[in-house]
């Protein structure tokens, strides 16, 4: 508990420091929002009224925390091109992007662990080589062109579905979900053959290890030695790898639904990119980078439940 | 296991020689001009004349792919060497001097990259502005931990060695030591770190440019190609396919040679 | 008195090494019921392979072995991989040289204990652990009950060694193989593990293959002592018969190893 704890400090800490980060940097960007929004031609007079509005004129500092305390009450600011709060420009957006990235890690961890068991029981020269070559073509494949390759053989090969023709979670679960299934899949592939590929090397150095000779002299067969005693242990550096996968796993799926055409924030953030506008992409930038942050919060509570010796730290 | 390692070796050298080869022809010399457009001959499959076919506008695939992973091979190229003399600088002076600039410099670099480097590409590409410099400067700085990370270990492994320890007893200047005895060293596992910064590169710069803020007209690039592709992919697949499988060459044949490199200095 | 281990012409021949170059190479020897058996060598003797044969721990690709090992009248070398798995752990107790790693780090004391129980029988959790302590308070561990719910890095080298003779000998076995069970602990926990070891010879009339390169160990142990050198058995004697009249060179070499207080310095 005290751990826990402990991890909950780190992890408020480092969220501050990721906001005062993410507002920071769209401090330093030369020029005037204002010039940008009303154009070179506006008066003086309705710029000054524009930043009032905005609060631009207040000192930095002042606004770091009415930006904050917004934050936290889900008011994320006004977009500088819409006029309207970013709040609402991703309300509907937003659970959609993050249905895919949880629908994605969930096939990663559920394909990822068996087949790298699997791969990690195969000690022969032979099929060293065959996995190792498997694994490098599948982790050479681009998700988004994966992507592509699926909306080619499911979508106009086979006509299973209409790239497109995305169904809203709001309309039905079952419809949304089952849309989501190829583009969740097509983040998750490469992952899976980078995960496979680590928890197969942890596997393989864990087997060679005194607790693995003793087990055996138990008289305990050879998978239960594999699930009961190499796992666990073999499990504890896939942990790391996994959280950071969560992060580049959300990254993927800004990528994938361009591919999909799925509503989420990707076409907000991209058009946002372009057009400069500031709140909408520091707000998902900040988004994005809380969820990093809890997720990792996460993989350290289940790297002390698996490992007890990090507990003593 | 020698030979083995060194069949990894072969086959990533070979498809990543080849796609070099290819791409340096590309800048001198491609079957048609990339840029040519041809109303009578939209969207041909592949034949002898156009080996990729030809996409929406007549123009030839295969030159446009040569032209595409020219720029991509440049800006990954540019990436990795702003990453890796960088990187280099940062990691021998943590890892040689240690003390309080390696505390403060691990720090920074630890919570860059526990970051996804797409997200922060983002970031700089939205304050700074599209276009390919840019890109290539957001990239570079964000390769810059990876490599500083190598280096720094490697560093400060080689500190303890007695012949650097000897070296300092003749009395040889830090810069001398850390450049001239130490840096050579590093070379095998900085070479292993090249080939993955530039697959990470290739791969970055794929995915921005297939979401429209990477490199900008009028160059193509990969990533802008697929992106293209992907409204003709009914009538036009092997624009898509094609593309596709280019950027998959260019990086299974680097990922390849750094698993070669990678069993061969474990010396398995 | 009947022999619960017979070794008879084990040779164990790797398939990396050259053509002639035997890790063991034609040992045979046996231990009857209730005997202590020193098996003595420096490195690279062949005792350690010895002892991986009987276990059964050799890995099977890389080695061809050959020869006869009957333990308690059944054949363990030949026999398939399922028939060997039932002997280890409920006939075949094994302690190995370095507790700390012989040791899962991530499963607590108690069910690494009780792991033997697990596989062969059908108890229940509660019966397991009852066991469990008994076992522990026979290998003379301090608090079983709060050792049980402990993990490995949380305790000491000679506790875990304890734990790990309380998990070789919780069914009972009828031998017991201790690889250097000793060479990694201090030199007062030495002492202590070798007593306990004595102890359960004794009073549970435990058969005991004891493998050092440390002769004095064996001396304080056994009746009984083999000598091995480059993979071959080169004497099997009582121990005061060795100790008295060395017939080997090698044997007298070993002997005069032995680091004593009253020992003349030439």
């Amino acid at each position: 508990m005290k751990y826990a704890a402990k991890k909950l400090c780190t992890l408020i800490i480092t969220l501050f420091i990721v906001s005062l980060l993410a507002f920071l940097a769209f401090q330093v960007i030369p020029g005037d929002p204002t010039t940008q929004m009303l154009g070179t031609e506006a008066t003086e007079e309705a710029r000054a009224a524009l930043r009032a509005e905005l609060g631009l004129d207040r000192p930095v500092h002042i606004r770091y925390f009415e930006w904050l305390s917004g934050f936290v009450r889900g008011d994320f600011g006004t977009s500088y091109s819409y006029r309207i709060p970013v709040s609402d420009m991703l309300a509907d957006k937003l659970p959609i992007t993050f249905i895919l990235t949880i629908m994605s890690f969930a096939f990663t961890v559920i394909l990822s662990i068996p087949l790298g068991i699997l791969a990690g029981s195969a000690r022969s020269k032979v099929m060293d080589v065959i996995i190792t070559v498997i694994d490098q073509i599948t982790m050479s494949i681009p998700a988004f062109f994966i992507g592509i390759l699926a909306c080619f053989i499911f979508g106009n090969i086979f006509a299973l579905f209409v790239p497109g023709d995305f169904v809203s979670y709001k309309e039905s679960w079952g419809a949304c979900l089952g849309y989501m299934v190829l583009p969740a899949l097509s983040i998750a592939i490469p992952r899976v053959a980078m995960t496979v590929r680590m928890l197969r090397s942890s596997i393989l150095s864990e087997s060679d290890k005194d607790y693995v000779r003793t087990a055996h002299s138990r008289g305990n067969h050879r998978r239960a030695i594999m699930v009961r005693h190499v796992l666990k242990n073999a499990l504890i550096p896939v942990i790391t790898f996994l959280a950071v996968s969560a992060a580049e796993i959300m990254t993927g799926s800004i990528i994938i639904e361009q591919v999909f055409t799925i509503p989420g924030i990707s076409r907000l953030l991209l058009t946002s990119i372009s057009g400069r506008d500031f709140p909408v992409v520091q707000a998902i930038v900040v988004i994005i980078a809380a969820w990093i942050v809890i997720v990792n919060f996460v993989a350290d509570l289940l790297y002390q439940l698996v490992d007890p010796r990090i507990r003593l730290k | 296991m020698k030979k083995k390692g060194n069949l990894f070796l072969y086959i990533g050298g070979t498809i990543s020689g080849l796609m070099t080869a290819l791409i340096i022809l590309g800048f001198f010399w491609t079957p048609y001009s990339p840029t040519a457009l041809d109303s009578s001959a939209k969207f041909q499959p592949p034949s002898a004349a156009h080996i990729m076919g030809t996409d929406n506008f007549g123009r030839d695939i295969f030159s446009r792919v040569l032209d595409g992973a020219g720029d991509t091979f440049i800006i990954a190229l540019c990436v990795v060497a702003i990453g890796c003399v960088f990187g280099v600088l940062i990691g021998s002076i943590c890892g040689y001097i240690g003390g309080v600039p390696d505390l403060i410099l691990t720090r920074v670099c630890d919570s860059i990259t526990a970051f996804p480097s797409f997200l922060l590409a983002l970031v700089i590409v939205t304050i700074l502005g599209k276009s390919t410099a840019n890109i290539v400067l957001a990239l570079g700085i964000l390769f810059i931990p990876s490599f500083a990370r190598t280096v720094r270990g490697e560093f400060a492994r080689c500190r303890e060695l007695n012949y650097i320890k000897s070296a300092r007893l003749t009395g040889a200047g830090k810069f001398r030591i850390m450049f001239v005895h130490i840096l050579p060293n590093t070379f095998s596992v900085l070479f292993t770190a090249v080939t993955i910064g530039f697959n990470n590169a290739v791969l970055s710069e794929a995915s921005m440019s297939f979401l429209g803020i990477g490199i900008q007209p009028p160059f193509a690039s990969l990533g802008s190609m697929l992106s293209d592709s992907q409204a003709y992919l009914h009538r036009a697949p092997w624009y898509a396919l094609c593309t596709g499988a280019v950027i998959i060459l260019l990086i299974l044949g680097f990922s390849l040679l750094s698993e070669g490199l990678q069993r061969m200095n474990k010396g398995d | 008195m009947a022999d619960i281990l017979r070794v008879e012409d084990l040779r164990v021949h790797f398939k990396d090494a050259a053509p002639n170059r035997f890790a063991v190479d034609g040992v045979s020897f046996s231990i009857g019921e209730g005997e202590i058996l020193g098996l003595v060598g420096e490195s690279g003797s062949g005792k350690t392979v010895t002892a991986m044969s009987i276990s059964g721990l050799l890995p099977r690709g890389k080695a061809d072995v050959s020869g006869h090992i009957t333990l308690d009248g059944s054949e363990i070398l030949q026999c398939p991989e399922a028939e060997l798995l039932d002997i280890l752990g409920e006939e075949l107790g094994i302690v190995f040289q370095e507790p700390m790693t012989s040791m899962n780090p991530v499963m607590k004391i108690g069910p690494q204990i009780e792991e033997c129980l697990r596989v062969h029988t059908k108890m229940s959790k509660a019966q397991r652990k009852e066991f469990a302590i008994e076992a522990m308070m026979m290998a003379e561990l301090d608090e079983p009950e709060k050792i049980y719910n402990r993990y490995p890095h949380e305790l000491s080298g000679g506790m875990l060694q304890r734990a790990m003779i309380a998990a070789a000998i919780i069914s009972r076995p009828k031998l017991l193989l201790a690889d250097e069970p000793t060479t990694a602990l201090d030199v007062t926990i030495q002492a202590e593990i070798l007593q306990l070891l004595q102890r359960l010879n004794r009073e549970y009339n435990m058969a005991i293959l004891l493998i050092s390169h440390n002769l004095h160990v064996v001396r304080k142990l056994c009746k009984r002592v083999a000598v091995m050198q480059r993979g071959k058995l080169i004497e099997d004697r009582p121990v005061d018969e060795i100790f008295n009249d060395p017939r080997h060179e090698y044997t007298q070499k070993l002997i005069a190893a032995i680091p004593t207080r009253d020992k003349k310095l030439y």
